[in-house]
């Protein structure tokens, strides 16, 4: 740790957090001016693929690869040309054109390119070309693999509007985005009726936390008379505290959907009915970190109130122990790294809501989450890819010998999600959990206590998927022949898994994060060393959490029908009756309530209305038969008419 | 002597018998005679009352009931040929298609 850099670090965060709006922003210049290619050219990708129609088949996965390509080519200049700027002069942006403009409703569409948002641009195309790149092979039997490059491609344009948008709307255009690709693409094979219905669940749980954070942008715009960050973040010191910690709040909701953290949680899990590349791009690399994006980027609304930040913490810490417990419990690999992503997630959020204490381990654990998490995705695609469709682990067993690549590669995703030195996790888990005891106070043992139990309960779970997919006998049916995914598919994993061993390092070590961060996301106060008393207890649960993994597991043969299990293993398998809960909180009140209002609307309005309705209807069709078509009868009702006229001429005359 | 009150007495008696062989009567034809006989009693109360108050008015009345009825009964027979070809029949009460 060099003590005097940090030391200045340090004065010149606290100077930051002061004035908390940072250095203003300045013109984009160079390359980065156009930093609309980023938009475009994925978006160029999906525009053709999705208009195209079966004309583009034959190219059209080539396409859908070349344009995240392109995008991370671009993303590379333009950090490489952020590196050339001083520290202070980092914060660029750049407006594609007027967007909204009524009035004093003024708001361009802007984008904001700086060292925050670059970490997550060059995460989303860096991860999102390797993805790209598995799924040629991972697909290549689908008929409609066309169509899922083209809504890839248009996943990348929103979460990379979400992640560049130098205002709150632009946000909420690419947060909006990603929720529609994402619904897309766990529908994708939307013949299955479960895949359809996770989509559907996808979509109203990201609706339920999306209320929150339009809210939130409502709320700003009352009361600073602007959504931009710039505008934001200068006027947000003089709001009083009550409006700050109502928009933390509701920035923390709208989160806690994106992300899939309690309570909002149930459905990530079911989101693993999508294509497993999906699951590694959208559900664990990048769309549902983009609660935790929302909550680093909009840190001076969270340094200036205490209580909002503690929720964030708690949601986390209670995240990252459900999510831990449901994926000890899941057979389906996929599911129990779903559950794992919850977990990490949780961490992630834990460490955001410690405030400048962890923004940057909260960015480190993404970064680095994002490389570990996608490999074990896609090792879990290349499995489920080799052993036809079958996801239960139950069924998997000797992988080792027949995938080696695939078990290498899951191998070390695996070693850095527990955190075995020297891999990514130890560096950038230790750190939360570090951080939250140096919270202090009861509420700072208490969070940094459910993160060293996560630690333990996340080795458990981890060596568990491990050794049922890897190690022991095999245990699948006869005419199942798995053999060594093709190199489209393995080559990404190699490369990712380079990135699980490196990430964390390469971050941490040197303080390279958090020197390029510091200036946007302020600096810890402390700093511990790389190997501290902490390190040691995590690293004692962890190899705690394993050794009991290993006897449950890997001492003797696991059986292909599930054992009835503990009751908590039982609460587990169910999602910790998250499903049950909300079925019971929400979903049956809200049936009673649509019955009650549909009784009054039928009985009530409808009933009124009908009625006049009715009567009039049943009048003229009375009054029809009338209208016999006999004309001698017309001439009658003509003469009497005309003896009626004459008579009451007669009358009135006299 | 004859006075107005004859003419208005038989003018109501043609009247009468033409809207009951209106009312009663099937064939076309003689629905139609029977119409040109309801105009032809108003004709005669025209021409009466016209006579009995040494005017013009009701007479020239009674010329316009006489162009307006000729003009009528070429429409309404062209009407009743054409029926006719189509459905061979002539009666009123076949040619109730406009109805509920």
């Amino acid at each position: 740790m060099t003590g005097s850099v940090h030391n200045a670090l340090v004065s010149h965060a606290l100077v930051a957090a002061t004035q908390s709006a940072g250095p203003p922003p300045l013109h984009a210049t160079g390359i980065q001016n156009a930093g609309w290619l980023l938009l475009v050219l994925p978006g160029l990708g999906a525009t053709v693929l999705l208009l195209g129609g079966k004309r583009t088949n034959s190219w059209g996965h080539l396409l859908g690869v070349a344009m995240p390509l392109l995008a991370f080519a671009y993303a590379v200049a333009a950090y490489v040309q952020m590196l050339g700027y001083p520290a202070d002069q980092r914060v660029r942006e750049l407006t594609v054109f007027q967007w909204i403009d009524v009035g004093k409703f003024q708001i361009p569409l802007g984008l904001r390119i700086d060292q925050l948002s670059i970490c997550f641009v060059l995460l989303i195309t860096g991860v999102g070309s390797l993805i790209h790149i598995f799924a040629v092979g991972y697909m290549a039997n689908d008929p409609e693999r066309r169509r899922f490059f083209g809504y890839m491609n248009l996943f990348l344009v929103a979460m990379l509007l979400l992640v560049l948008g130098s205002n709150y709307l632009a946000l909420y255009a690419g947060w909006e985005g990603v929720g529609l690709a994402s619904y897309l693409l766990i529908g994708f094979w939307q013949y299955k009726p479960t895949a359809a219905t996770a989509a559907k669940k996808a979509f109203v749980a990201n609706r339920v936390g999306d209320v929150g954070l339009s809210v939130a942008i409502m709320l700003m715009f009352a009361q600073f008379g602007s959504v931009t960050f710039t505008g934001v973040f200068g006027s947000v010191g003089s709001a009083s505290h009550g409006v700050v910690t109502a928009l933390g709040l509701l920035l923390l909701l709208g989160a806690c959907g994106k992300s899939a953290q309690v309570p909002l949680q149930s459905w990530l899990l079911d989101a693993m009915e999508g294509p497993t590349p999906v699951s590694a791009l959208i559900h664990a690399a990048t769309m549902v970190t983009a609660g935790v994006y929302l909550i680093v980027r909009s840190a001076p609304i969270f340094n200036l109130t205490a209580d909002a930040r503690l929720a964030v913490a708690i949601v986390g810490a209670v995240t990252l122990l459900v999510g831990a417990i449901i994926g000890t419990a899941k057979d389906d690999i996929k599911k129990a790294l779903a559950g794992s992503t919850m977990s990490q997630i949780g961490y992630m959020m834990l460490a955001a809501g410690l405030g400048p204490a962890g923004y940057v381990f909260a960015i480190a654990h993404l970064l680095a989450h994002g490389f570990f998490k996608a490999g074990l995705f896609l090792g879990a695609g290349a499995v489920k890819h080799e052993m036809d469709d079958e996801v239960d682990m139950r069924r998997f067993g000797g992988l080792a010998k027949v995938m080696p690549i695939t078990w290498v590669t899951f191998g070390l995703g695996y070693l850095a999600i527990i955190g075995v030195p020297p891999l990514s996790g130890f560096f950038t888990k230790d750190p939360i959990i570090e951080a939250a005891f140096d919270k202090g106070g009861v509420s700072g043992a208490l969070l940094g206590t459910a993160a060293l139990i996560g630690a333990g309960i996340t080795a458990f779970y981890m060596t568990r998927v491990m050794i049922m997919t890897f190690a022991n006998g095999r245990r699948w049916d006869e005419g199942v022949h798995p053999h060594e995914a093709p190199p489209v598919m393995t080559s990404p994993m190699i490369v990712l898994a380079i990135g699980s061993a490196g990430a964390g390092a390469f971050l941490i070590v040197g303080n390279r994060l958090l020197n390029f961060l510091g200036p946007v996301t302020g600096v810890p106060p402390v700093s511990h060393g790389l190997w501290t008393k902490v390190s040691t207890v995590t690293f004692v649960l962890v190899v705690i959490g394993g050794i009991i993994a290993w006897a449950m597991y890997g001492r003797r043969e696991v059986p292909v029908i599930a054992p009835a299990g503990s009751p908590i293993t039982v609460a587990a398998r169910k999602d910790l009756y998250g499903d049950a809960l909300n079925e019971g909180l929400l979903m049956r009140p809200g049936q009673w309530l649509t019955r009650l209002s549909v009784f009054f609307d039928n009985r009530g309005l409808d009933g009124l209305v009908n009625t006049v309705a009715a009567t009039f209807g049943g009048g003229s069709g009375r009054l029809r038969r009338w209208e016999s078509g006999l004309v001698r009868s017309y001439a009658l009702s003509m003469l009497i008419g005309a003896v009626l006229l004459v008579g009451a001429f007669l009358l009135v005359r006299l | 002597m004859v006075t107005p009150a004859h003419f208005i007495a038989l003018s109501v008696i043609l009247f009468v018998i033409g809207a009951v062989g209106v009312l009663v009567r099937r064939n076309a034809i003689v629905v139609f005679m029977c119409v040109e006989l309801m105009l032809n009693a108003a004709n005669l109360a025209f021409v009466a009352f016209a006579r009995m108050h040494g005017g013009l008015d009701g007479q020239v009345i009674a010329f316009f009931v006489m162009v307006v009825a000729a003009a009528e009964v070429v429409v309404g027979l062209a009407i009743l040929t054409a029926i006719f070809r189509a459905r061979r029949s002539a009666s009123v009460d076949d040619a109730n298609l406009m109805k509920y």
